[in-house]
């Protein structure tokens, strides 16, 4: 589905991604897991196109997505949930929700404001609020809803349970269940192995902006070692 | 004044407020979405006005005005994808130079199209006639214009809110980067929002015409003006634009009316001034996202050699043995390129160091030489001694302004700067009784033992030498490198306890008085001065002499002086648009090397 080849990628002169090799397969919720610093960030924007890799390449549904604008890369069904969220502050919850709306597509589910509102039950009832004046997990639910609006074969979210409460981190574990269900495959960024194991089939670990694990979570969670080695802080 | 005088000057300063929402409001748009600051808008404005006079005589006033607008809307697309596309990515500064040089090309377009003389258009059949209102007389034309601007700020309103472009619109001003990861496509976005912005200058400039004669001059009083309201209103904001045209328009009615037309522009800058106090970032505006200066820390700027030193100061012993070799015109030409070596150095320790812009410096050349004229002929006071204060009220002014330009950051502050000299150019244009008006002061000659030019040669040497080793030397003094901390970092100088507005506002008074000793010299070198010293004009010679040596350089400023006065001396006299060909060298410049003339300049330091 979505595959990243020996990617070198980072910000002016320095380097974050070394080399770097991640594949998200069709239909499943893959975490990326890694320390702080460790390259997640950057390695979902090179997938969207917001940061341009230096050299490797980026494949989606067996397209070639290294020159491409984010534009371009959003509208063949890739969706991005940035970790500060960026919801637009000055638009209404539904005006936030209209930006991401894209036209249907075939062989992904379709979205309107009517569904998003029933998997967001909290969103329908702000519709005409200001982004702006939102809680952080409401704000959450927009993100996720607003990249929903794309109609994505695949979505990426960056650390999406990050300083959320407890409840609000079950409340989007279900919906990320869910849409896994509905056919859509999810690569997640994460540092807690806690939230991970929560939705995640897969993980692939980093450090260092490299690759060094990549297996089942059943796997990695019989292997007190690797969890030592990679993800203690 | 009665109630009825009063009832009829709030009504004209309606009507003239809604022309200048228009072009506030595009202005406020186009730099919400693309963050470029459009000084052509005032330009688009202009051609608005001239396309509305030249088709109102083939189809009629009414079939003019809104084919003038789309006409200006075209233009304003060819603009878009030609010129502003390819710089969006661009240095902020070099956006700013490639707007500016746009107007220059336009003016001089007008000019060639339309000759220099006004254009004066028809009246609006079917509204020719004036209404009775509180016992006075009050054009129909006008209150046609009260009705049509607040119809327009409605209009804008609902495009903005209700359709799916104007969502775009305002989720690409919030965040662009993150509207393009959701599937928006930001370059037909923004060309629709410039074409829009043009479209509204088009219209505003065009429904002038009735009013006001189509002029070459139109298209800098425009855009000051917009740079005023969208400043006092907030950029990025319509309803800010929309308050801010009522206040400014108002005002200047109500000074107008009172009799006190000198009192217009003190009014309109007091008002400015409460504003930007109380709300630094506009009525309705908030604080810009970005920070000047963040992440573009410039190469140190290495200390002279001593190598370099030695030339020199040789070049300098050079210069004071020309005299011996020849005379006459050869020293006229370079006291002139003195002068101006003084004035780009000046303006340079501002934006190299500082990295302040600034788009208006010629006002504290102006000052200058107008404080020196005045003295000496109204003052009664001795040459000498004229010389010596003149460049103190340059040093004023620029304290005064640069109070506020160093509050705001990066183009906010260029637009104030561009204002404050265009107020300061309307001050010496309309105050005949100081100031001579358009023909400005002539009479003011150096004293008999200056009089020769061998001798005024000499002290031009003396005054631009010592001025421009100061300058450098700052550079170098633990000032210079808080300027340069302020510059490349403002959180970090802050947290070491440097007062970074403090060091700025004092570079820029400094910055300011070397400019009016420049101005000084200028004035008694030429016997004389007029507004058009003291233009807009000049400030774009002091850009691009600075452009031309390279910011980031320290001796730059003066080779760009010196090769830009012996160019502009060897060929504008025989170019009649050299105005247009600055501008096109300019435009060609920023489009081949998009990513700043520096970095291409810099190799020689």
């Amino acid at each position: 589905m979505l595959e990243l080849r020996r990617v070198n990628a980072g910000y002016g002169r320095a380097r974050i991604l070394f080399d770097l090799d991640l594949e998200l397969r069709r239909g499943e919720v893959a975490a990326l897991l890694g320390r702080n610093g460790a390259g997640k960030t950057t390695a979902l924007k090179a997938a969207i196109g917001l940061l341009s890799s230096f050299s490797g390449k980026i494949i989606f549904n067996n397209r070639e997505l290294n020159n491409l604008q984010p534009y371009q890369i959003a509208r063949l069904g890739l969706a991005y949930v940035p970790e500060d969220r960026r919801i637009f502050t000055d638009l209404t919850v539904m005006e936030n929700l209209e930006v991401g709306r894209q036209p249907r597509r075939a062989g992904a589910p379709h979205w309107t404001p009517q569904k998003l509102c029933e998997l967001f039950p909290n969103l329908g009832r702000m519709r005409d609020r200001r982004g702006g004046s939102m809680s952080g997990g409401e704000q959450q639910m927009l993100t996720i809803a607003r990249a929903l609006m794309g109609n994505p074969v695949a979505i990426l979210l960056d650390e999406p349970f990050e300083g959320l409460a407890p409840l609000i981190v079950d409340r989007i574990a279900k919906t990320i269940r869910e849409l896994k269900r509905e056919g859509l495959s999810v690569l997640l960024s994460e540092q807690n192995l806690r939230f991970a194991r929560l939705v995640a089939d897969r993980a692939c670990i980093i450090e260092k902006g490299r690759l060094c694990y990549a297996g089942t979570m059943a796997a990695l969670d019989a292997d007190p070692a690797l969890r030592e080695r990679y993800l203690s802080v | 004044m009665s109630y009825s005088s009063i009832l009829i000057q709030f009504l004209n300063g309606l009507a003239s407020a809604s022309s200048l929402f228009l072009v506030a409001a595009g202005l406020s748009l186009i730099f919400g979405v693309t963050r470029i600051v459009n000084f052509a808008h005032g330009s688009l404005y202009m051609l608005g006005m001239y396309l509305a006079v030249w088709l109102a005589e083939r189809v009629g006033f009414w079939a003019a005005v809104p084919l003038a607008a789309a006409i200006v809307a075209l233009f304003g697309s060819v603009v878009e994808i030609s010129l502003l596309r390819r710089i969006y990515k661009a240095p902020e500064l070099l956006q700013l130079l490639a707007t500016f040089a746009l107007l220059l090309v336009i003016k001089d377009a007008a000019l060639w199209i339309w000759g220099p003389e006004d254009l004066l258009g028809p009246r609006a059949p079917g509204f020719t006639g004036a209404v009775g209102i509180a016992g006075g007389a009050f054009p129909q034309y006008e209150l046609l214009l009260i009705v049509l601007g607040p119809v327009v700020f409605v209009f804008l309103q609902l495009i903005l809110s209700k359709t799916r472009w104007g969502i775009l619109v305002r989720a690409a001003t919030q965040d662009r980067e993150m509207a393009s990861a959701l599937g928006v496509n930001q370059r037909w976005l923004f060309t629709g929002v410039f074409v829009l912005g043009a479209l509204l200058a088009g219209l505003g400039g065009a429904l002038q015409v009735p009013r006001e004669p189509a002029n070459l001059m139109v298209d800098l009083t425009v855009i000051s003006d917009a740079f005023v309201v969208v400043v006092v209103g907030g950029l990025g904001s319509i309803p800010g634009a929309f308050l801010a045209a009522l206040l400014i328009a108002e005002i200047k009615a109500f000074c107008i009316g009172l009799g006190f037309s000198e009192a217009t522009l003190v009014m309109e800058f007091m008002v400015m001034a409460a504003v930007l106090v109380l709300r630094p970032w506009g009525l309705l505006g908030r604080m810009p996202a970005e920070a000047r200066g963040a992440g573009t820390a410039q190469q140190p700027l290495a200390r002279p050699s001593p190598r370099l030193l030695r030339m020199l100061v040789a070049l300098v012993a050079a210069l004071a043995l020309v005299p011996l070799a020849s005379g006459g015109y050869t020293l006229v030409l370079l006291t002139d390129v003195l002068i101006f070596a003084l004035f780009a150095v000046s303006l340079h320790f501002i934006m190299g160091p500082a990295g302040l812009y600034s788009f208006g410096h010629a006002a504290y050349f102006g000052l200058g030489a107008y404080a020196a004229g005045i003295l000496f002929l109204q003052g009664k006071m001795p040459m000498e001694l004229a010389l010596a204060l003149a460049p103190l009220a340059a040093g004023f002014g620029a304290l005064v302004f640069g109070w506020f330009c160093v509050r705001l950051s990066g183009v906010y502050s260029a637009m104030l700067t561009l204002a404050f000299a265009q107020i300061v150019w309307s001050a010496a244009f309309q105050w005949d009784a100081l100031t001579g008006g358009s023909n400005g002061i002539v009479g003011i000659w150096p004293a008999p033992w200056l009089a020769s030019k061998t001798a005024y040669y000499f002290l031009t040497l003396l005054f631009c030498a010592l001025g421009i080793s100061f300058l450098w030397k700052a550079i170098y003094s633990p000032f210079g490198y808080a300027l340069r901390a302020g510059r490349d970092s403002p959180l970090r100088a802050d947290a070491i306890g440097i007062d970074v507005r403090a060091a700025q506002w004092a570079a820029f008074a400094i910055a300011g008085l070397a400019a009016g000793i420049s101005g000084a010299l200028y004035a008694f070198s030429k016997g004389s001065i007029s507004p058009e010293a003291m233009g807009i004009q000049r400030s774009v010679d002091g850009l691009v002499m600075v452009m031309l040596g390279g910011i980031q350089t320290l001796t730059g400023p003066v080779w760009g002086a010196a090769l830009y006065t012996w160019l502009q001396d060897a060929a504008a006299r025989n170019i009649d648009y050299w105005r247009a060909l600055v501008g096109i060298v300019i435009l060609a410049l920023v489009l081949a090397v998009p990513q700043g003339l520096g970095t291409l300049v810099q190799g020689r330091k």
